[in-house]
Order: structure tokens, then C-alpha cells, then sequence
């Protein structure tokens, strides 16, 4: 009896200094360092979710070490905190940054110059027409139905607008799953939309020049 | 000897990376301390103060209006503004500023108040999922009314105790100014 109960006070010690080392680090490692997390939605075709939820969304590696600094390129595909929903986070690429001028896609004003401290984020599907101008009230998109507020689960229903850095999350490095999916995700912009010009390049030229 | 030494120094490695991580969890979760700068929110909190801020409210969504939060800045990632809250998502909110200061592509810095162009008086709603933030001292203060209501998750902590100076120690005091949007039932 006695040797049972030492044995079991044994094991009490053991998991409270086990959950001590594991909770802690494992918390940070998601904070700093790396973070997975499952695409839902249809706003990143092709690049992710091809085929839509039908055969199992693209499961994605986020690089949180390397946007400690806020430094995000061109053409990266990020996850952002969504400035309409604090709990819920969104999945796009990097289009532009701060003092970009742009020409956009269905937004309210047809060229605009990204604020500093912002950048903008669009959905590789553009011929997904549900694209919202702007952080209104109803974003109409018929795969919205599974945003759910679980921790690992993101919805990237179809926005293209400025955010501010600060809200950035992560950068996608690698699709983990599935399997035949396996691939490095190489930051790449549509030539199309490219930024016209930057605001603060063309400055330092002009400046140069003199 | 040499394993000993190795031993031991990745036992110290182990014991750093583990308290390491405790801290960060505590910082990230519970709260941290953060020493203020600026005039904006006078008299509640002035220059050089050290207060306390809670990070559950901000994870748990329980930001109310009233409160002082610390947030990043909506311009400047690496900086931090501390703020009182003003009003939360849909409420109206009557401010003096120029009536285009909001549009997205132009979010000027707002120059000293004597060269506002125009005034407008009407209401600005705060869109889903943003919050607008004021100082307690209105004269001296940049804040939502220059650029624009802020994004809830740029918000880090509650701001719940002063710490220093010490005569000054305690919790903090309501809004000054009656700029608190009533509840709009």
C-alpha cells in the first residue's frame, strides 16, 4: 500500500514537471517560431487548395521567426490577424508595401498609395467575383462556412485591402500536406499586378541623380 | 571530466530554456510592464510612469470601453500607443477632425490643430472588428481622431495598474474628458 502510494506520488511529480517543460516551450515555439495551420476557403487558388475542400485542404508551415521584425517581401504569401475579426486569421499574398502606388481590383478607389506602416494583401483567385472592396459589413463568400475559431483552422474568404503591419502573423514557407502537395512556397507576384511605381525608391533615385 | 562539464552545461541549457520559456508565456499571457512616454494621456498617466498591463482581457475579447490599452501603432509596427477606449465596433462616434482624414490612400499626419482645413461633425461608425481609441489629453494627443479607428487585434494589453511613481501607486482613474460613447440601445 504504502509502495503504491509512493509510486503514484511519483507519477504526480512526474507529469507536473513534465507539463511544466513541455506546456511552456511548446507555447513558445507557436508564439516565435513556427506555426501549422490547415487553409480553408478557396481565395489562394491555385496556389493553395486547388481543389477546393473536396479532397482535404492544404495544410501550410508559418515562418513566425522570420516576421518578428515586421519585414514581409513582395509576393510572399502571409497569415494576417483579420482587422474584422480579432479571433480569426486570413491567409493572402504580399501584393504591395508601404509607399507602393497600385492600381486595385474592384476596389472603391481605383489607384491608391499603401500608407506607410501597411501593406496589401489580395487572393491569388480573382475570378473568385465575391472579392470585397473594402472591410464591409457582409463578406459574401460561399466557402465562409467553416471559419471556425479553432486554433489551427483559417479561413481565406476572398478580401484584398491595406493592413497594417502590426497585425502580420506569419509567413507560409511550405505546404505540409498533403503528401503529394509537399512543396516549398516561393514568393511570386502576377506580373500584372505588379506596383506601378514606389514612392519611396523613386525618391531615393531623384536624390541620387542630384 | 570533459562529459561532466558537458553535462553540466547542457543541464544549465535545458534549465535556460525552460525558464526561457515560462517568462515568455508570462509576458505573452498574463501581463508585462511597460513604462510610458508622451503627454497624450495626462493627467491619468504622465511621463516616465510604469504601469502594469493585463494581456487575458485582449485574448479573451474583454476589451471594454473605458479601459487603457496599450496597442501598436497603426503606422509604425514597432512602436506602442497607449490609449483610452472609446468606443467599441458600431458605435457613433462625433469628432471635430477633417471630414477625408479617413479615407484609406490619404491618412495624413495630422498637422497642429489650428490648420485644419474643415470641420465635420458627422458621426464616424466604427467598423466591425476596430475600436476607437482617444488620450485623455485631447489637446496633445494623436489618436483615432487623426488616423482612424484602430484594429482590435493591434491591441496588446489593458493597461490595469500604475506602478511608479510610487505615491501615485494604484489603479487608474476614469476618463476626463466624457468623450466615453453612452451604450446605444
Amino acid at each position: 500500500m504504502a509502495q503504491q502510494a509512493g509510486a503514484g506520488r511519483r507519477y504526480v511529480r512526474a507529469f507536473v514537471s513534465g507539463f511544466f517543460v513541455a506546456v511552456p516551450v511548446t507555447v513558445t515555439v507557436l508564439d516565435r517560431f513556427a506555426y501549422v495551420a490547415r487553409v480553408e476557403g478557396a481565395s489562394m487558388q491555385p496556389s493553395l487548395n486547388p481543389e477546393g475542400n473536396v479532397t482535404g485542404s492544404d495544410v501550410v508551415l508559418l515562418n513566425r521567426w522570420s516576421v518578428r521584425n515586421y519585414q514581409v517581401r513582395r509576393g510572399d504569401i502571409v497569415s494576417v490577424l483579420s482587422p474584422k475579426n480579432p479571433q480569426q486569421k486570413i491567409i493572402k499574398r504580399v501584393i504591395a508595401l508601404e509607399g507602393d502606388f497600385i492600381k486595385t481590383l474592384g476596389y472603391k478607389n481605383r489607384y491608391l498609395k499603401v500608407p506607410d506602416g501597411h501593406f496589401w494583401i489580395e487572393g491569388d483567385h480573382h475570378g473568385h467575383s465575391l472579392d470585397s472592396n473594402s472591410f464591409g459589413p457582409a463578406l459574401r463568400t460561399p466557402w465562409r462556412a467553416r471559419c471556425s475559431v479553432k486554433c489551427c483552422v483559417w479561413c481565406s474568404h476572398g478580401v484584398s485591402c491595406q493592413v497594417s503591419l502590426g497585425l502580420v502573423h506569419g509567413r507560409a514557407s511550405h505546404i505540409i500536406w498533403p503528401p503529394n502537395r509537399w512543396q516549398r512556397i516561393e514568393p511570386s507576384i502576377p506580373p500584372e499586378r505588379m506596383p506601378l511605381l514606389n514612392w519611396h525608391a523613386d525618391a531615393t533615385e531623384d536624390e541620387e541623380k542630384d | 571530466m570533459f562529459r561532466r562539464v558537458l553535462g553540466k552545461t547542457l543541464g544549465f541549457l535545458g534549465y535556460t530554456v525552460q525558464y526561457g520559456c515560462i517568462a515568455h508565456c508570462a509576458f505573452e499571457y498574463i501581463g508585462e510592464f511597460v513604462a510610458c512616454s508622451g503627454p497624450s494621456m495626462e493627467p491619468t498617466i504622465t511621463s516616465h510612469d510604469v504601469v502594469f498591463s493585463e494581456r487575458l482581457s485582449r485574448h479573451l475579447c474583454r476589451i471594454e470601453k473605458g479601459d487603457i490599452v496599450i496597442a501598436k501603432s497603426p503606422f509604425d509596427p514597432h512602436m506602442n500607443i497607449c490609449k483610452r477606449v472609446i468606443g467599441l465596433e458600431g458605435d457613433k462616434i462625433c469628432t471635430s477632425g477633417p471630414s477625408d482624414v479617413f479615407k484609406t490612400h490619404q491618412y495624413p499626419r495630422l498637422p497642429q490643430p489650428t490648420l485644419r482645413p474643415a470641420i465635420s461633425l458627422k458621426p464616424i461608425t466604427v467598423p466591425k472588428g476596430h475600436v476607437w481609441l482617444e488620450g485623455d489629453n485631447l489637446r496633445n494627443s494623436t489618436d483615432s481622431r487623426s488616423y482612424g479607428p484602430v484594429p482590435y487585434a493591434l491591441i496588446r494589453g489593458r493597461v490595469c495598474l500604475k506602478l511608479w511613481p510610487p505615491h501615485n501607486f494604484g489603479a487608474l482613474n476614469q476618463s476626463p474628458t466624457g468623450r466615453i460613447v453612452k451604450r446605444s440601445d
